[in-house]
């Protein structure tokens, strides 16, 4: 049985969504929230490196190492938020951010 | 052949696992652990598609870097969790039906779709044969020189990142005393040493 783009494109759908599924039922803990909106992006990962070596095509691979960069940058600046956050008002709950009245 | 489905269904079925226990684990830093687990089956998967050095990397940052941030912060933050979890399981129904459709969805288009007739003309950076370059090689031969600008710009959002987070969690103490090194070497004897006239038979 041949693994091919299929497969890797089934995955990546399947780790989006449990991202997706991790805001929904998490939704008063922000660290749960970062750590879905890693999954999402290791998914996209997963699909641009298939489709740069189904395709042939180096680009994919060079793009998936900047959305790694970016994912690197928004998990530290996100938890450097999360630490002040905490600083302040003694909780991470996210409907207790409202200082805003947004 | 065999050999390569059973390796990509281990690690596509372990990266699942892992990842729907990162969201439903009742302590987070069983979440975290769960996170790197899922991350290395990824760098598994990504060995498998021969795009080994995004796999290395995926290990170094998601692993080295990025988990054992979360860890930091799950462990310094004082919480209680399990009051985070009141609600689980009122948004649990809401949750699994958009996922479950967003998921049928996605699947259907992944079956459905297929590849362009273009795509193969578009190809700008072709992937050289494995016996000339190694895919480390040929990433650094286009990413180098074609795309040096977004490197550098990727290096560039990585400082920001360094020093917005630096910013946002560097905080002075009012009541810390600190050493003032220009301070002390610009002491003289004059400042520093006051004489008194001590009577005999009185204190000062």
């Amino acid at each position: 049985m041949i693994i091919g783009l299929g497969h890797y494109l089934a995955v990546a759908a399947i780790l989006f969504t449990l991202g997706i599924l991790g805001i929904f039922i998490n939704r008063k803990n922000v660290i749960i929230i970062l750590m879905s909106i890693e999954l999402i992006l290791l998914a996209v990962n997963i699909n641009l490196v298939a489709y740069s070596t189904h395709l042939g095509d180096l680009v994919g691979q060079v793009f998936a190492l900047l959305v790694l960069t970016v994912a690197a940058a928004e998990a530290a600046i996100g938890l450097a938020i999360l630490v002040v956050y905490f600083r302040n008002r003694g909780s991470i709950a996210v409907e207790d951010i409202n200082l805003m009245k947004g | 052949m065999i050999v390569q489905a059973v390796f990509f269904y281990l690690f596509a079925g372990l990266c699942v696992a892992a990842a729907f226990m990162v969201i439903t684990a009742r302590n987070p830093v069983h979440s975290v652990l769960f996170l790197i687990l899922a991350f290395v089956n990824a760098a598994g998967l990504f060995v498998m598609m021969g795009a080994e050095f995004l796999a290395m990397i995926l290990i170094v940052v998601y692993v080295g870097a990025v988990a054992v941030l979360f860890l930091f912060v799950v462990m310094m933050l004082d919480v209680d969790f399990t009051e985070l979890r009141q609600g689980f399981l009122n948004y649990l129904p809401v949750g699994a039906f958009v996922g479950g459709v967003f998921l049928v969805e996605l699947l259907l288009i992944v079956a459905a779709s297929t590849i362009g007739p273009g795509a193969q003309k578009a190809i700008t950076a072709p992937i050289p044969p494995v016996e000339a370059y190694s895919n480390t090689e040929a990433l650094g031969l286009v990413l180098y020189t074609r795309y040096v600008y977004f490197f550098e710009i990727a290096g560039v959002v990585l400082l920001v990142a360094m020093i917005g987070a630096i910013v946002l969690t560097l905080r002075h103490k009012p009541n810390v005393k600190r050493q003032n090194i220009a301070e002390q070497v610009a002491r003289s004897p004059r400042t520093a040493i006051e004489l008194k006239q001590v009577r005999p038979g009185q204190g000062i």
